[in-house]
């Protein structure tokens, strides 16, 4: 399956990225319920505030399912970056991965491999990870 | 029968991945005066659900669980008491990291 995304949201996933280096940067796109739509761009706060780590606040955590239950929404994409290693999920993004409909974005701003920034996607489902193509649409 | 502690009706909020235990229910009801009783009571009724948030005999790390809105890990635990009209949400943690 292919992760549609607006340029604009790939490009504040970006700025964000680079904004919180050395920290990993972490976030959500939000979309309406069953829509597979990633329309709403949420970043969140780094609650282990690490170059190796992040976790979101669990206040926050509640916060943004009680969003989603209240006005039905689904997590469509769920982001973060790493910092010195290549955008493909560790042990760790996979034992932790709890969403097996949302896609797994990772970014990467290490700078010998990525002048650009990788930005990639991944379904993570039952420890198994499938790279999907992302599509980053341009509109007028 | 009596006993010292009185068990309530608790609603409970099961996460997606959480759900193939639950047969699919978003929302269960399960007796408890505590936290660990819960988990208890919900174990029985949902087979290896209790495995997935306990790993000896405490709160899984990346397991978060709510007594309406406040982290358990901030009122004892297991040991966090429940009365009627309480809501639990439980959540895995949204974590990971480059390692």
């Amino acid at each position: 399956m292919t992760l549609r995304i607006r340029a604009d949201i790939v490009a504040k996933i970006l700025e964000q990225s680079r904004a919180e280096y050395p920290d990993e940067c972490c976030g959500v796109i939000l979309g309406p319920e069953g829509s597979d739509s990633a329309v709403e761009l949420k970043p969140m706060i780094n609650a282990a505030h690490s170059p190796t780590f992040y976790e979101f606040d669990s206040k926050d955590l509640l916060a943004l399912y009680r969003e989603l239950d209240e006005k039905s929404k689904e997590i469509v994409v769920v982001y973060h970056s790493h910092t010195e290693t290549q955008a493909y999920p560790s042990r760790t993004d996979i034992a932790y991965a709890s969403e097996p409909n949302a896609h797994y974005v990772l970014v990467s701003t290490r700078k010998e491999i990525a002048p650009e920034t990788e930005f990639r996607s991944y379904r993570i489902i039952d420890g198994e990870v499938t790279e999907e193509p992302v599509e980053i649409i341009t509109t007028p | 029968m009596s006993s010292s502690t009185s068990s309530a009706e608790i609603e409970v909020r099961i996460p997606t991945i959480l759900r193939p235990y639950t047969k699919g229910e978003k929302l269960v009801t399960a007796e408890a005066s505590d936290l660990k009783g819960l988990i208890t009571a919900l174990d029985a009724r949902y087979a290896g659900l209790g495995e997935r948030l306990l790993e000896n005999n405490e709160l899984r790390r990346f397991i978060n669980i709510y007594i309406n809105d406040e982290d358990v890990r901030f009122m004892g635990s297991l040991a966090a008491t429940l009365k009627a009209g309480d809501s639990v949400t439980i959540l895995p943690a949204v974590a990971g990291g480059c390692k």
